[in-house]
């Protein structure tokens, strides 16, 4: 027990599960809503200090190059939305949407599902891997049906049906991925799912078994990643649901799932003989772009809005892990980061406006700029953001998928660069109704801070203007590790 | 390593289950199913409790336990009182016939017979595992399919149940896999159960009825 405490690959685990314990006993809701900001910003710590000392790898867990930068990600987020939820949680209160006893489930959920996140990107069981992604996805539904209204229910329902079968279906390859490594690790156990041994064996591994594999896992994991066709479940749940958990659905849980295909795929490339799982991965990617693209035109609620933009970049994310290569896999990974914390800085605007106005619906939301000009500009800067507009770091790593995708498959560009212009039409569409023009409506001050917003898209800014080159090479690292699609 | 009888009996344990899978896909009483289901457990834990004697893995035997308390003893309970209370309608109503979804039963078990067999043909896996691996992608197929032709909640979470005790026959039926996993089943469907039970309670309360039909008609989007 004492090994495990001291290995501090463990503390990002640790601290979330004993707060969830703490928090389910606190009774009183601001001081719950303090320990939560208090632990997501003592996990931070712990994540920011794997940069200078990193833990050493174990059989269970382990801190590579590949996701270190994604649990530093993931707890920063769960940091700034835990500092908007206190804000925002205060107006629900308010306004009799939730209860006491409602916010203590909540808060005591919300660590859960950090612990569960953190879990999922740590470990190196790809066991383990799924037990946290189910966790995952059993907190998040709970908390997407917190409101216990018609439509919170039917969405919570949703996503718990179309959940549980893709995360069935990721168990069944799991399953056969050990089957594959069977006859090479003998009966050792714990070896044969552990990620770095099957990484390392990858070349002996039955190469049809894991193809098998990769296809229930794409399709299982696929399904917590949003991709069309599997996407049905995730409009829904990030409508429905308090936002503060829609930011952390968007920004975190569905890089979390992408990461678990992240790393069968590598298993799947370091093996000759398995087929090549980067064009199932640009198919389904161009798939979601598209079709997101022109569903967005026909949204009429704020935050499906920005859920459908999100399926829409994490199509892009796969196409481009998918078309492989340095510069490709270069581009996906910045594109996780600067969509993460530009989705979660939109959906904290969202959630303010939509409690100033005490209404989702976007023909009731207009002029912002006007009766909220801090909130007005909030968004129209995270929406000029996420079109990817210069000099944004959306925008980077637009040009150099791109640039990638010209390179190496030309033909294939003119769909993704179409998918990303559907995309900015309809958002520059959507936004112009929503931020200028004529106000109406209640004229409510909003009252939260603003810190997280502000300090998510000036990161996002910051990014686009200049990235230490410390941070360039430790990306081109990992772009290398991920080899070709 | 194992004798012939011992694979005859382990292959006609999860042949058995394919076989309970298909009695759920015909029944058009709630209770029916539910009944169902339970049997549907216990031959479950009749096969794995098989695997971990011919296996030698006497931890496969708190996955048997699990099955046959849990899930065939209960759920079922819970679920015949869940239909008692609240005086649920006892029929079933069905997407499309019995009949063709029959047929399409059978396709799947044909589709996961000849994709199993095929990708392990060349490897020297136990015979052992694959057939019981192509069983069990039946038995999830078939739990798949059970979910979509179906309408009503109860009978939803019935394929959800009967779908991951296909997922658990896979998991016993690769020799040596780590415990971590059986026991993460157990604990994953325990909490499945919560969860779901919280929605019944949730869907009824607000809807009058657990036919998921119903929900439908409130699609967040509405102009």
């Amino acid at each position: 027990m004492t090994a495990y405490l001291a290995n501090t690959a463990a503390w990002p685990l640790l601290l979330p599960a004993l707060a969830a314990v703490l928090l389910a006993l606190v009774g009183h809701y601001r001081l719950g809503a303090w320990i939560n900001v208090l632990i997501s910003l003592a996990t931070f710590a712990v994540a920011l200090s794997f940069v200078v000392w990193r833990p050493a790898p174990g059989i269970y867990l382990r801190v590579d190059d590949l996701n270190i930068f994604l649990i530093i990600l993931n707890t920063f987020v769960g940091a700034t939305t835990s500092i908007f939820s206190k804000d925002y949680i205060g107006h629900e209160l308010e306004t009799g949407r939730l209860t006491p006893t409602f916010l203590r489930f909540y808060h005591a959920m919300y660590q859960l599902l950090m612990f569960a996140m953190n879990l999922a990107l740590l470990a190196n069981n790809i066991g383990l891997i799924w037990v946290a992604v189910e966790l995952a996805t059993l907190t998040t539904v709970l908390m997407v049906g917190l409101y216990r209204t018609h439509q919170a229910i039917e969405a919570a329902w949703k996503y718990f049906i179309l959940g549980s079968v893709g995360i069935a279906l990721a168990l069944f390859g799991t399953t056969i991925v050990y089957l594959a490594a069977q006859p090479t690790f003998g009966e050792a156990g714990l070896q044969a799912m552990a990620w770095d041994h099957l990484l390392a064996q990858a070349a002996s591994l039955d190469p049809t078994l894991l193809n098998l594999a990769f296809v229930f896992l794409l399709l299982g994991y696929g399904t917590k990643v949003g991709l069309v066709p599997l996407h049905a479940w995730l409009p829904d749940a990030h409508a429905e649901g308090p936002t503060p958990i829609s930011a952390v659905l968007s920004g975190l849980l569905l890089n979390v799932a992408l990461y678990a295909v992240l790393r069968f795929k590598m298993i799947l490339a370091a093996n000759e003989a398995a087929l090549a799982p980067g064009p199932l991965m640009m198919m389904m990617g161009l798939l979601s772009l598209g079709f997101a693209g022109l569903m967005l035109y026909r949204r009429r609620d704020i935050k499906r809005l920005f859920a459908y933009s999100s399926i829409e970049h994490m199509g892009l994310i796969a196409f481009a892990f998918g078309l492989g290569g340095p510069l490709a896999n270069f581009a996906g990974l910045l594109h996780m980061a600067m969509h993460s914390l530009t989705k979660s800085a939109i959906f904290f605007t969202v959630g303010q406006i939509s409690q100033v106005k005490g209404t989702q619906r976007i023909a009731d939301i207009r002029g912002l700029t006007q009766s909220h000009p801090a909130l007005g500009w909030a968004l129209v800067l995270g929406v000029a953001a996420i079109i990817g507009l210069p000099p944004f770091g959306v925008f980077m790593s637009e040009f150099l998928l791109a640039t990638a995708t010209i390179a190496a498959q030309p033909w294939l560009a003119l769909p993704l660069v179409s998918g990303l212009l559907l995309g900015f039409g309809a958002l520059v569409w959507r936004l112009q109704g929503l931020a200028f023009g004529a106000t109406e409506g209640p004229h409510v001050k909003a009252k939260a801070s603003n810190f997280p917003i502000w300090s998510h898209l000036s990161l996002v800014l910051v990014a686009g203007i200049y990235l230490p080159p410390p941070l360039v090479v430790w990306f081109q690292n990992v772009a290398q590790m991920l080899g070709e699609g | 390593m194992f004798h012939g009888l011992d694979l005859d009996i382990a292959h006609l344990l999860a042949g058995s289950l394919v076989l309970v899978s298909f009695m759920l896909l015909y029944q058009g009483r709630l209770l029916g199913v539910i009944n169902i289901f339970a049997f549907h457990a216990w031959v479950l834990a009749a096969a794995v409790a098989w695997q971990a004697f011919i296996q030698g893995a006497p931890h496969l035997y708190i996955t048997a336990a699990i099955a046959l308390l849990f899930k065939g003893a209960f759920i079922p309970y819970v679920f015949h009182r869940l239909v008692r209370r609240m005086g649920l309608h006892r029929q079933i109503e069905t997407v499309v016939g019995i009949g063709l979804t029959m047929l399409l039963g059978v396709a799947l078990v044909a589709l996961s017979i000849v994709i199993i067999l095929k990708a392990t043909r060349n490897t020297e896996l136990l015979l052992l595992a694959r057939e019981d691996v192509a069983f069990a992608l039946s038995v999830v197929l078939l739990g798949l399919l059970m979910m979509v032709t179906r309408r009503n909640a109860v009978s939803q979470v019935i394929g959800f149940m009967s779908l991951e005790n296909g997922l658990i026959l896979a998991a016993t039926g690769a020799k040596g896999m780590p415990l971590v996993v059986e026991i993460s089943i157990a604990f994953s469907v325990l909490i499945a159960i919560i969860v779901i039970g919280i929605f019944l309670f949730r869907i009824r309360e607000r809807f009058d009825t657990v036919d998921v039909e119903v929900l439908d008609t409130y699609r967040g989007e509405k102009p």
